[in-house]
């Protein structure tokens, strides 16, 4: 056994040298990081290691529920994601469905091209555009104004930050994500439509009784992967368009995270319990979509 | 939503082929595809007139759709600028010599990965996997490039996003799709599983690899955050973290510029300059775009999603 081994691998040793740089990379940085999250249960330590300090238990866990920020943080997560899973998941499918109903090949694929440039963009450049396009200055405020309306402060009213982050992440997103389901449209056996025309279905009956029963369980993948993603409510997008005045809608556990440890000193042990809540948080998210997916009757994802 | 209810309304007879009578509900779907059109580029067009329009043609209010002035002080002003230099050049190295890193490590992995019947491939695999589902969190990782020196070194936007799991996934989804009889000719022509993919399986997957070498190269351009998050000597910033301090922190930024150049020129407003290296950061990647576009939607991601 062990001579048959040993066989094996020195027979697949230029696989193993190849292989090398990819297991180094994940191990140095993924898994190690991973190690590191010991220091939620523990007191962190300026010098020494990252691991040195004594352990403390549930201490920076008690310490973290105890703060109202925190909370804060915790619920607006929560109803981004949700507002993103109710807007913005199902306009990407629409979207596909829309394009999918253009005849012309040419033109579907200038609507596909252009719809999915935003999405290369980083969000840095997005915020500049839409700093450019909402400001005080910006043009939608020039054409408010013009009509003898007031001008509207987009960018510092809690009460518009929300959509504000849902239609931008549309803007930028929807394009990217309707390829997934133009993919699998574009799949679909021509003989089906044919079969359904002959049975006397319309264009809205092959939409329903077709196309949509193929893309069903790419949808179903999507909104697994989504509901895993929950807890992270978008940081890029959220970290480059808040400010001071929007916090209470705001202000997500990741942004909630980044200023405690780095500006407002709520310290590392306390601040590493918040990152591993929320990934246990998502994991378990992600682990239940799957089976209830999978009750349905769906294929899930694993 | 409305639209799809618009579709309902309309029953037509779809023959595949067949010349069509336009109809209502091409013509709604239309109006709403040219309206989402115009909304995606409009605002990127908005931000190119509005890198070249000075005091002048901003009081006039008329920059938004029609250009009134053509004014590069803006783009002279960032190529005389060593701040703005400095960040190009990172911003450059970052994505050569990044991509060159990302594209090495994930064809050899992927390439390896593909194969099935060498001991351990499950074990990484699933090791790979799981950390698209979990991982440490912000801290654990911050401290641990700390450990690894790497704050305030280049490398910290290179080696710790050397691969991306996704691209990765696609790459052993596409070599599995290759013939095997290709590679079996080559190792009885004695060759090994190194030369086997330097000399076989890289020269047939050059599109393939054309691909994610774009994909990289968009998001080794695009880093910011590993710049906002690790580098505290400001010289070392790639361009878009010093977009992001120009867009929220002008003030700051520019009175940390010391140079003349920029004092002269009272013509130079804070828009246009945030404007203008917005345009900078942007470029590139249209002109990538096209050659990008070419390949995903052909369904290069797809096979990939469920891993």
């Amino acid at each position: 056994m062990g001579r048959t081994l040993g066989k094996d691998l020195f027979k697949h040793r230029y696989l193993y040298l190849l292989l090398l740089p990819t297991v180094l990379f994940y191990v140095l940085f993924q898994y190690v990081p991973m190690y590191g999250v010991l220091l939620a249960f523990k007191e962190f330590k300026y010098h020494g290691g990252i691991l040195s300090g004594p352990w403390v238990g549930m201490d920076n866990f008690k310490d973290l529920v105890a703060q109202s920020d925190f909370w804060r943080a915790f619920w607006n997560t929560l109803y981004i994601s949700c507002g993103r899973l109710a807007f913005e998941f199902p306009i990407a499918i629409i979207l596909a469905l829309l394009i999918n109903e253009v005849a012309r090949e040419k033109m579907k694929k200038f609507y596909q091209t252009v719809y999915t440039f935003p999405h290369f963009i980083s969000w840095v450049i997005i915020s500049g555009i839409m700093f450019n396009f909402l400001g005080n200055a910006g043009v939608l405020n020039q054409i408010i104004a013009s009509l003898g309306f007031h001008k509207v402060t987009f960018l510092t009213d809690p009460g518009l930050f929300r959509a504000i982050v849902f239609i931008s992440n549309i803007w930028k997103e929807v394009g990217w994500s309707a390829i997934i389901y133009l993919a699998a449209i574009a799949g679909i056996n021509p003989e089906l439509y044919e079969a359904a025309y002959v049975d006397g279905a319309g264009r809205f009956q092959q939409l329903k009784s077709v196309t949509w029963p193929s893309i069903r369980g790419t949808a179903a993948i999507m909104l697994i992967l989504a509901v895993g993603n929950a807890m992270n409510g978008g940081f890029d997008q959220i970290f480059n368009l808040y400010n001071p005045g929007v916090y209470s809608t705001g202000d997500i556990i990741d942004t909630y995270t980044y200023r405690s440890a780095f500006s407002d000193g709520l310290g590392f042990g306390v601040t590493t319990a918040v990152g591993l809540f929320k990934a246990v948080l998502n994991f378990s998210l992600l682990y239940l979509a799957n089976f209830i997916v999978k009750r349905l009757g769906g294929e899930g994802l694993v | 939503m409305q639209s799809a209810a618009k579709t309902a309304s309309a029953p037509i007879r779809q023959t595949p082929g067949r010349r069509r009578k336009i109809h209502a509900a091409d013509v709604v779907i239309h109006a709403i595809l040219i309206l989402l059109t115009l909304a995606t580029l409009l605002p990127f067009y908005n931000v190119v007139l509005m890198s070249f329009s000075n005091t002048v043609a901003v009081s006039k209010q008329m920059v938004y759709l029609i250009p009134t002035v053509f004014d590069f002080s803006a783009y002279t002003y960032i190529i005389h600028e060593p701040r703005f230099l400095k960040a190009l050049l990172v911003t450059i190295f970052v994505t050569g010599v990044g991509t060159a890193v990302n594209m090495l490590v994930t064809v050899t992995g992927s390439y390896v990965l593909s194969k099935t019947g060498f001991p351990g491939r499950k074990i990484v695999m699933g090791g790979i996997v799981f950390t698209m589902f979990f991982n440490g969190g912000l801290i654990p990782f911050y401290l641990t490039m700390k450990n690894f020196h790497l704050i305030n070194n280049l490398f910290v936007m290179v080696l710790p996003v050397a691969v991306n799991t996704f691209y990765l996934i696609i790459c052993i989804a596409f070599f599995r799709t290759l013939p095997v009889a290709l590679e079996e000719s080559a190792k009885i022509d004695g060759a090994n599983d190194l030369q086997v993919l330097y000399k076989v399986v890289v020269p047939i997957s050059m599109p393939m690899i054309a691909t994610i070498t774009l994909f990289y190269a968009v998001d080794r351009w695009n880093e910011w955050w590993y710049g906002v998050l690790f580098m505290t000597n400001v010289n070392l910033l790639p361009l878009q973290a010093l977009l992001r301090e120009l867009l929220t922190n002008y003030a700051q930024v520019l009175s940390s510029i010391t140079t003349s150049v920029s004092v002269q020129n009272s013509d130079l407003q804070p828009e246009m300059l945030k404007m203008a290296v917005l345009v900078v950061s942007t470029l590139p990647i249209a002109c990538l775009y096209p050659f990008l576009q070419k390949y995903f939607s052909k369904g290069v991601m797809i096979g990939s999603i469920k891993g």
